[in-house]
């Protein structure tokens, strides 16, 4: 780790002022930046840590009935409290181990885009909105491919407003060394559609899956989807599995979800 | 009831005190007054030329005392290997130069090639960043079919090519290829045994340090054998003598094999606290272990099997390429050879074997023994061509091996060496009674309604543990004894240290050796101590490694006991005023025989050690004594594992529902901690079959580089304890060392991956994917899916 300054604020306001010097980054719960600079892959001159900034905690009901979470909430506390929204409460009450859930945030892991993470898949499938210190952003104009997503530089995810479906599950098959997913999807049901997002598979990071949510949307069982499939193409390819088996498992845990909906 | 106390009972370990109340104190909890820190710029190709190496700016950094390169080793002696292969034809393998660090190229990514030492690990590693390298990447050869053709670039440049050697070993030739000429049936089996990195959990850690007062040098290191670490680096690398290096190996947490061998970055700390004047330490990072420790496994195999019209065995030929890496690790050598070849007749009366192996040389880290080292690649080959064979020929895997076992012992194999004991029918029977066999058909017909497929694996292992005759091993090349030592030092009232030459890093020495020592004179365990991992206070002992410690060195331990009793005999006879003859020992009391004349155990020592009253015409004072033993033979523990696994068929998903190894260890000391030893090593195995993988890319870079892509066991890959079911009933006691114990380290790695694969191919084909006749380890969902859709 090289050597850093570290600033605390307890404001919104104080943390973008602090974000606004040179080579300044935002610190989450630090479950992925902090291997990072232990690894020396990156030398901010300043973090900025979010942690103390009360504002941005905790986990509550809008007057439209969205679940709103702060954007500096751990996962630990989203699956003990996100009761009104069950498939997101079990989401992140299975991310990772205890240690990672009692640390991570949510807006460190959407402001991160990794392309295998789970939160991304929920935040998509439920046309999430993304509210920052500047302004609000539709999860389908978020994420941008992996790692990309539509935030600006020292932007701040302060909040997560996730409509409440009427059904809904998150299917994960598990990277067997990281238990990443390999394939996550996330399924919903609202009242005017059926919304299914992918998380591992892609190389573009977590994409809708049309075609299913189409046939979904007339017909709500996990027989919808036979038939259906995504191209291999584009799809990850690695150690752990070629793009065909991540297009194969994306119509499995599809069909799983549907079925897990509740 | 089972016994309280003394050999065959199970007190909870003693060393389990430190280590679970974190009061361990492990080599990177060794900190030596002034030390510095050393940092290693590793090649991050995995081969090149060095150009050059400038560390000009590097030096003048905040906190540098000094920058070593390959330049400073000139001179000095490269990591040596310690044993010696001589090929099919005559000729002693190749042996290339190890230096300490890089000199002229870089051979594998992690290669060392600049070491920086400061006053801090983080300014080491800022200075590093500022050494300048030029290094010229060439083609790096990696997969071992390639580094054999002709013309292949060569990792060693003064060597002819990329062979290390070619071995050929068991039954000749013509008589072998007259058996399969003869054979009804021949099953043939291509496969891949799975690189693998041991992963400790601590990862290795060295301390050396310097006094020019005594002008001694003392080194502390994560080692499994601390006298071999002193025999090679003071005799082959730095020159030192051996009563000027003391090498210390504290609490160790884990070795699996990968600490046995002499590693660079010992030799560097060691001379580095001279040259530099200070200690010096160096802490790997698990990012540094996966490319600096020795790998385990990686031999590519085809394996032949001849049956007669009967199914009778007629014949077993290999043809093996084992990945060596890009230099030899310090036993790296006799893994696919003397522990590989010679147990390839596993447990069945095959009358002709033989065994062919390539060593290769590649651009990748150096391979060397792992948990079973050798044992598991033989296991693996043979249970699997059987399991395929009976599937072949329409018959019981059970009933096929079975009427193949070797049932009359000794037995003489046809790969030299001779099995002293053994009842394979005992295991098979005792494994399918707690497998429940008759019970599957009905717990598969459960799995299919869910929608899963459910498969039966079972095989059968031998081993050859305890090693090793050190006369035998001298003439197949060991450059090493491979006895061990003890010194029994009986205190004046009575308490005693066993200073042993083995080393415990997990597997319960403190425990079970003073069971051992109390059995024989009646006393009480807590009245015994070990002492054990420091050269300057424990016999020449080779350490522990193959399943030897309790067989080697707790038969010393016997040994030097035995001399404690004899003597104490004597004094007692004194005492007594009768003739050491007549003096028995029991519960702690010498007695004179069909008398109530007694005296107690500690008037005894006492008397060795107050000598008012002792016959000092006859015998010295003091009670002390050490044995060295040197065994007979190996020991050859087996047994008789099965699993069940439910597959999933829309994923390919493998789990294992239920384990079962019926062992034969011979006599057991303490049952927990062999049934501990069992419960890690089917782990292990299961890991190996279903989860881990080192893997490089063509060009050597490694891809499992971290946790993130190299899996490791879990709990929850595991079965429920219910489920994970070690039985060691079944004892034919070792006939040459006098505990008749065998060792039980190793064998769960060794037996449980055939197991896994053979359970994972039965599913499928009940499945009626019946074209899968084979699945490479790990064996992924990604492998499954892809076998079963690759019709």
């Amino acid at each position: 780790m090289y050597s850093f300054d570290i600033q605390r604020p307890t404001s919104v306001a104080d943390a973008v002022a602090a974000l606004g010097t040179d080579e300044a980054l935002p610190l989450g719960g630090g479950q992925t930046l902090i291997p990072t600079l232990k690894q020396r892959l990156s030398a901010p001159s300043v973090l900025v840590s979010l942690s103390g900034i009360a504002e941005i905690k905790g986990v509550c009901t809008g007057d439209d009935g969205a679940l709103c979470i702060g954007g500096g909430t751990t996962h630990a506390t989203v699956a003990r409290e996100a009761t009104g929204y069950p498939a997101l409460a079990e989401l992140a009450g299975n991310i990772g181990d205890p240690a990672v859930r009692n640390r991570g945030t949510i807006g460190g892991s959407l402001a991160n885009n990794d392309p295998s993470a789970c939160y991304p898949a929920a935040a998509l499938a439920s046309g999430a909105t993304i509210v920052t210190n500047t302004r609000e952003i539709a999860a389908d104009d978020y994420f941008q491919g992996m790692f990309e997503t539509a935030l600006n530089e020292g932007e701040i995810i302060t909040e997560v407003r996730f409509p409440v479906p009427e059904k809904g599950a998150y299917m994960k098959f598990e990277q067997p060394a990281s238990r990443f997913a390999l394939v996550g999807v996330f399924v919903a049901k609202y009242a005017d559609g059926v919304r299914v997002a992918v998380t591992g598979a892609s190389e573009e990071g977590v994409f809708r899956w049309t075609e299913a949510e189409k046939a979904l949307s007339s017909n709500f069982a996990p027989e919808a989807v036979d038939g259906l499939s995504v191209s291999g193409d584009g799809m990850i390819s690695d150690l752990h599995g070629s793009g065909a088996y991540r297009a194969h498992l994306v119509g499995v845990m599809t069909k799983r979800a549907v079925a897990a909906a509740h | 009831m089972p016994k309280d106390h003394g050999i065959g009972a199970s007190p909870k370990r003693r060393e389990d005190v430190r280590f679970l109340t974190g009061a361990g104190n492990y080599t990177d909890d060794i900190n030596v007054h002034g030390q510095a820190y050393v940092h290693f710029l590793r090649s991050d190709v995995a081969h090149g030329k060095i150009n050059k190496i400038d560390t000009s700016t590097a030096e003048g950094m905040p906190g540098v005392v000094r920058i070593f390169t390959g330049a400073d080793f000139e001179g000095v002696g490269g990591l040596p290997c310690g044993w010696q292969v001589t090929d099919k034809n005559g000729e002693v393998m190749k042996e290339p130069a190890h230096p300490v660090l890089a000199q002229g190229k870089v051979r594998h990514v992690g290669d060392p090639i600049a070491a920086v030492v400061a006053d801090s690990l983080e300014e080491a590693r800022t200075a590093a960043e500022a050494i300048e390298l030029d290094i010229e990447e060439l083609p790096a050869v990696v997969d071992m079919g390639k580094a054999l053709e002709a013309g292949a670039t060569k990792v060693h440049d003064d060597l002819s090519d990329n062979l290390c050697y070619d071995w050929q070993f068991g039954t000749d030739t013509e008589t072998t290829d007259a058996a399969f000429a003869k054979a009804a049936h021949v099953t043939t089996l291509e496969l891949v045994n799975n690189r693998l990195v041991a992963n400790p959990m601590e990862p290795r850690v060295a301390v050396g340090d310097y006094s020019r007062a005594g002008d001694d040098y003392t080194l502390y290191t994560t080692s499994q054998n601390p006298h071999v670490i002193r025999l090679l680096m003071g005799a082959f690398v730095l020159g030192i003598p051996e009563h000027k290096l003391r090498v210390v190996a504290p609490d160790v947490g884990g070795g699996f094999g990968t600490k046995i061998f002499h590693y660079a970055e010992e030799a560097f700390c060691t001379f580095a606290a001279k040259a530099c004047n200070r200690p010096v330490k160096w802490t790997s990072t698990r990012s540094e272990a996966f490319m600096s420790d020795a790998h385990g496994r990686d031999h590519v195999t085809k394996i032949e099997l001849a049956l007669d019209k009967d199914n009778n065995f007629l014949a077993v030929r290999t043809d093996t390429k084992a990945n060596m890496g890009a230099y030899l690790s310090t036993f790296s050598s006799s893994v696919p050879t003397w522990l590989h070849g010679t147990l390839m007749a596993g447990n069945y009366k095959t009358p002709a074997v033989q065994v062919n192996v390539k060593a290769v040389f590649t651009n990748t880290v150096p391979v060397d023994a792992y948990r079973g080292a050798g044992r598991p690649e033989a296991t693996f080959q043979l249970e699997r061509v059987i399991d395929k064979a009976a599937r072949e020929l329409g018959v019981d895997p059970i009933a096929l091996r079975r009427q193949n076992f070797i049932t009359q012992f000794p037995y003489a194999t046809p790969v030299a060496v001779e099995y002293d004991t053994g009842d394979y029918e005992a295991t098979m029977a005792k494994m399918e009674e707690l497998m429940d066999i008759p019970g599957f058909a009905a717990r598969r017909a459960e799995s299919e309604k869910n929608g899963k497929l459910r498969g039966l694996g079972v095989n059968c292992f031998i081993e050859a543990c305890g090693i090793a005759p050190s006369n035998l091993v001298g003439q197949l090349g060991a450059r090493a004894g491979l006895y061990d030592a003890a010194t029994v030092r009986v205190n004046a009232t009575g308490s005693i240290s066993v200073m042993v030459g083995a080393h415990s890093h997990g597997q319960g020495h403190e425990t079970v050796f003073p069971q051992v020592v109390a059995e024989m004179l009646g006393i009480d365990e807590s009245m015994i101590d070990i002492v054990h991992g420091d050269t300057s206070k424990i016999p020449f002992g080779m350490g522990t490694y193959g399943s030897r410690s309790l067989a080697v060195c707790g038969s010393a331990m016997v040994r030097a006991t035995e001399k404690i009793i004899n003597k104490a005999k004597k004094i007692a006879g004194h005492l007594l005023e009768a003739s050491d003859s007549d003096i028995e020992l029991k519960d702690g009391q010498f007695t004179v025989a069909g008398t109530d004349k007694s005296v107690a155990w500690g008037d005894v020592t006492l008397a060795a050690y107050v000598p008012h009253n002792y016959p000092l015409e006859d015998i010295e004072p003091g009670l002390e004594e050490t044995a060295f033993y040197d065994p007979a033979n190996f020991t050859y523990p087996a047994g008789a594992y099965a699993c069940e696994v439910e597959l999933d068929p829309e994923t390919g998903k493998v789990t294992i529902e239920k384990f079962v190894s019926a062992d034969d260890f011979g006599n057991v000391v303490n049952p927990m901690i062999v049934e501990g030893q069992v419960h890690g090593g089917i782990a292990q195995g299961i890991g190996q079959a279903l989860l881990e993988n080192c893997a490089y890319d063509e060009n050597g870079q490694l891809l499992s580089a971290s946790y993130m892509d190299y899996a490791m066991p879990r709990a929850d890959d595991l079965p429920h304890m219910a489920n994970y079911v070690v039985d060691h009933s079944c004892q034919t006691p070792c006939t040459h060392n006098p505990l008749g114990v065998k060792g039980c380290g190793e064998a769960g790695a060794i037996g449980s991956p055939p197991t896994v694969v053979n359970a994972v191919i039965d599913a499928l084909h009940s499945g009626g994917h019946t074209h899968v006749s084979h699945i490479d380890m790990p064996v992924t969902p990604s492998r499954v899916w892809a076998a079963m859709n690759s019709q």
